[in-house]
């Protein structure tokens, strides 16, 4: 039986990489897939918490976030691409035009 | 709804459907609609008087047509008071109103604003019916306001010309000056009585007596400061000294304004104030000599100036000024109901006048200076007789319309003390000189050879039909609207004074004997023969003298000549000041220095602010990532070490 800590430091863990990537890295795509990583790292704790409690609560949330990261995915790939067909770029360093 | 409610709103509607639809559809047709309006109201108010006349109605009668202000124990209607000098005044209102409308089709036609003109005189009338119905003092001071926007309408209709335009700020500006106290004295009403409604001031008016108000840490008599603030009001609506300047300029306006509003209705609201509140009046002997010294003064004064003057208008505007002066006098003795019945005969005769003036300035194309006249008799004989008969009435020879008003008045002020004795023998010499003004006009106007270029004389005609008629009508007016009031030594019974006005005024304190009446009667009359036959010598059988008689008194003749300069002086002390404070203060330094100040420095600090703050907003998605980590970071540590605790 895998104790409910590891579950909460894999969790931990993928959600920094998720944070972490989201800020550093300039690709859009990747920042798209960060996006994802936090999302799922959440994921991850609430069925684990599920589990844990016994409380099925949880993993309907979980269903929810499912489908809400897949239209969040969905619009944000519609997005890029049709970023990257008005301006060929898609770094965000690139794209500035909303500056104050 | 009452049926009386109809006699205001008649006009009111036919404003409506003129401004509405004049320029577009009615266009020279809107006679049509006005005149239906004002014919209606005219046979109401027939009818009305018909009924308190003939006692069909009790009298006074109080009707609440439509809530108007209901808050806490203010409370006022949109309401009606019908009693006899509601009745009067309804009659004088819609008949002189309705012959001059009917005259403005003659004389307005073919003008660009001819749908304007009588929607604005519509609307006139309404106020002016608004005014004289009125059961509560808010109604009668929206009524009053009311018909001074109308005649700032009026006087600026010819929109293109300065002078008219000027004319109208004038005449609003100046009554600014009295509506003031008018309304401090509405107020003061409210204060000391609880109510505005004339039905509870009638009531409780007595209470009034002998209370004191202090002003500015010293005490005066209650009754007398509402009286006298009151009474601001009259001075400026009627041109009472200090606030005649106004009147004469009016006569910028068409010429059927000045004899509806200028001559017949608004000028006269005055009066018929204070004889409605002539309770309140007769409970302060100072307020009532100030009255009568005012009315006097302004009788004398006016009358002087008409005696120089060359633009016929304004001689006969002078002469308003004088005749208001004449009814002031006789409320400010007491005899409200001889002020109220010269106020009747006078809106004929003086309608008459200005109405014939307006056809004297048609035939002549706009000239208004008799000395260009002369001769005029052949060309227009309607207007000459007409205009004859005004002159003769308005000079007080019996048995015209003007004697037996202006007998009255002399009468019962010779019966009025020492004040009475002091503003008898002022109105008498006033009578003099209107004799002598009323028939220099009909002299130089109408008698001796043309004065003028041959191609006004080439022009001169007799005016249209729709001119002449409410003149001819206006001339029996003016010939019979006094037949009313005969007084019983001359076989009459004076109707208008001893049962019409039964109950409204209180009656005047007789004193002197029958053949004291015949003395004044007398006087009077010999007075205005001897101002006619003066006029006939100097106008008529020996031309030259005026002018020798100018050179002679040239100091005299220059100060009349210039209006006694209360003009130059109102100017150098009111007007030039006010400009200074506008220019140099106001517009110089608040308006500059501090409302921009405020107006400019509010956007611009903004724009400060602004700029620092726009410098955050770089459009790198990952600053606004940070911005948001940070918060949500910020937030938690928030969360956390008070969840702790």
């Amino acid at each position: 039986m895998v104790p409910l800590n590891w579950y909460i430091i894999l969790s931990a863990v993928i959600f920094m990489i998720g944070a972490a990537g989201f800020l550093i890295r300039r690709n859009v795509f990747i920042m798209l897939m960060s996006l994802e990583l936090m999302l799922n790292a959440v994921n991850i704790s609430l069925v684990a918490f599920s589990h844990y409690l016994q409380d099925l609560k949880g993993q309907i949330f979980v269903i929810f976030i499912i489908t809400v990261a897949a239209a969040e995915a969905a619009i944000g790939l519609a997005i890029i691409v049709s970023l990257y067909r008005n301006k060929q770029k898609i770094h965000t360093d690139e794209i500035a035009e909303m500056r104050g | 709804m009452t049926k009386y409610a109809f006699i205001p709103l008649l006009p009111l509607i036919g404003f409506i459907i003129t401004i509405l639809f004049g320029a577009r559809f009615l266009r020279d047709k809107t006679h049509y609609v006005s005149i239906a309006a004002v014919f209606g109201s005219f046979v109401l108010s027939v009818n009305t008087f018909i009924e308190v006349a003939t006692h069909a109605i009790k009298t006074p009668l109080y009707i609440n047509v439509l809530d108007w202000i209901f808050s806490g124990t203010f409370k006022v209607s949109f309401g009606l008071m019908i009693d006899p000098l509601t009745a009067i005044m309804l009659i004088v209102v819609t008949s002189v109103s309705l012959l001059v409308h009917i005259y403005s089709v003659g004389y307005m036609h073919g003008d660009t604003g001819y749908y304007r003109f009588f929607s604005y005189l519509n609307l006139f009338t309404f106020s002016m019916l608004m005014l004289v119905t009125a059961n509560n003092l808010l109604q009668l001071y929206f009524g009053w306001e009311a018909v001074g926007l109308c005649s700032y309408f009026l006087i600026g209709y010819y929109i293109n010309k300065k002078s008219a335009a000027d004319a109208g700020k004038k005449a609003f500006i100046v009554n600014r000056f009295g509506d003031f106290g008018f309304g401090l004295g509405v107020i003061m009403v409210f204060l000391y009585i609880g109510s505005i409604n004339y039905v509870d001031i009638f009531a409780n008016v007595n209470t009034l007596a002998g209370k004191t108000v202090s002003i500015f840490g010293s005490e005066y008599d209650l009754v007398t400061v509402i009286s006298l603030l009151l009474f601001c009001g009259a001075v400026g609506k009627s041109a009472q000294i200090p606030l005649h300047v106004w009147l004469a300029d009016a006569m910028e306006g068409p010429t059927p304004v000045s004899a509806l509003i200028h001559a017949a209705t608004m000028v006269t609201a005055g009066v018929f104030m204070v004889a409605r509140f002539n309770p309140l009046f007769d409970l302060s002997p100072v307020a009532m000599g100030v009255v009568a010294i005012t009315g006097a003064t302004t009788s004398l004064f006016a009358a002087t100036i008409a005696l120089v003057q060359n633009d016929i208008k304004r001689i006969i505007a002078y002469s308003t000024v004088s005749q208001l002066g004449y009814m002031f006098l006789a409320c400010g003795v007491g005899a409200y109901g001889a002020g109220v019945f010269h106020l009747f005969t006078h809106a004929y005769f003086k309608a008459l006048l200005f109405l014939c003036a307006g056809s004297v300035m048609h035939a002549m194309a706009g000239e208004l200076d008799i000395q260009k006249m002369g001769g005029l008799k052949k060309y227009m004989p309607v207007t000459f007789w007409t205009f004859m008969i005004a002159s003769i009435s308005i000079a007080g020879v019996p048995p015209l319309a003007g004697f037996f008003s202006k007998d009255e008045i002399l009468w019962l002020a010779y019966n009025g003390g020492k004040v009475g004795k002091l503003v008898w023998i002022m109105g008498t010499i006033v009578a003099g000189l209107t004799a002598f003004y009323s028939f220099r006009i009909v002299y130089l106007t109408f008698f001796g050879t043309f004065r003028g270029t041959h191609e006004q004389e080439h022009h001169l005609h007799e005016s249209p039909k729709s001119m002449t008629v409410p003149l001819m009508i206006l001339a029996v007016g003016a010939i019979c609207a006094g037949w009313v009031g005969i007084p019983s030594l001359l076989g009459g019974s004076n109707w208008i004074g001893e049962q019409f006005f039964h109950g409204v005024f209180k009656h005047p304190h007789v004193t002197a004997s029958h053949a004291e009446e015949w003395m004044v009667i007398a006087i009077s009359v010999i007075v205005a023969c001897g101002g006619i036959l003066v006029a006939t010598y100097f106008y008529f059988w020996n031309t030259e003298l005026p002018k020798k008689v100018g050179a002679q008194f040239q100091g005299i003749y220059k100060v009349l000549w210039n209006k006694y300069y209360v003009d130059e002086i109102y100017s150098a002390t009111i007007v030039k000041p006010t400009f200074w404070i506008a220019n140099k203060i106001l517009v110089g330094f608040t308006d500059a220095k501090i409302i921009e100040g405020i107006v400019n420095g509010v956007p611009k600090l903004i724009g400060i602010i602004g700029d620092k703050l726009r410098k955050i907003q770089t459009g790198y998605l990952q600053h606004y990532a940070v911005g948001m980590a940070i918060g949500l970071f910020v937030i938690l540590t928030i969360v956390l070490i008070s969840g702790l605790k």
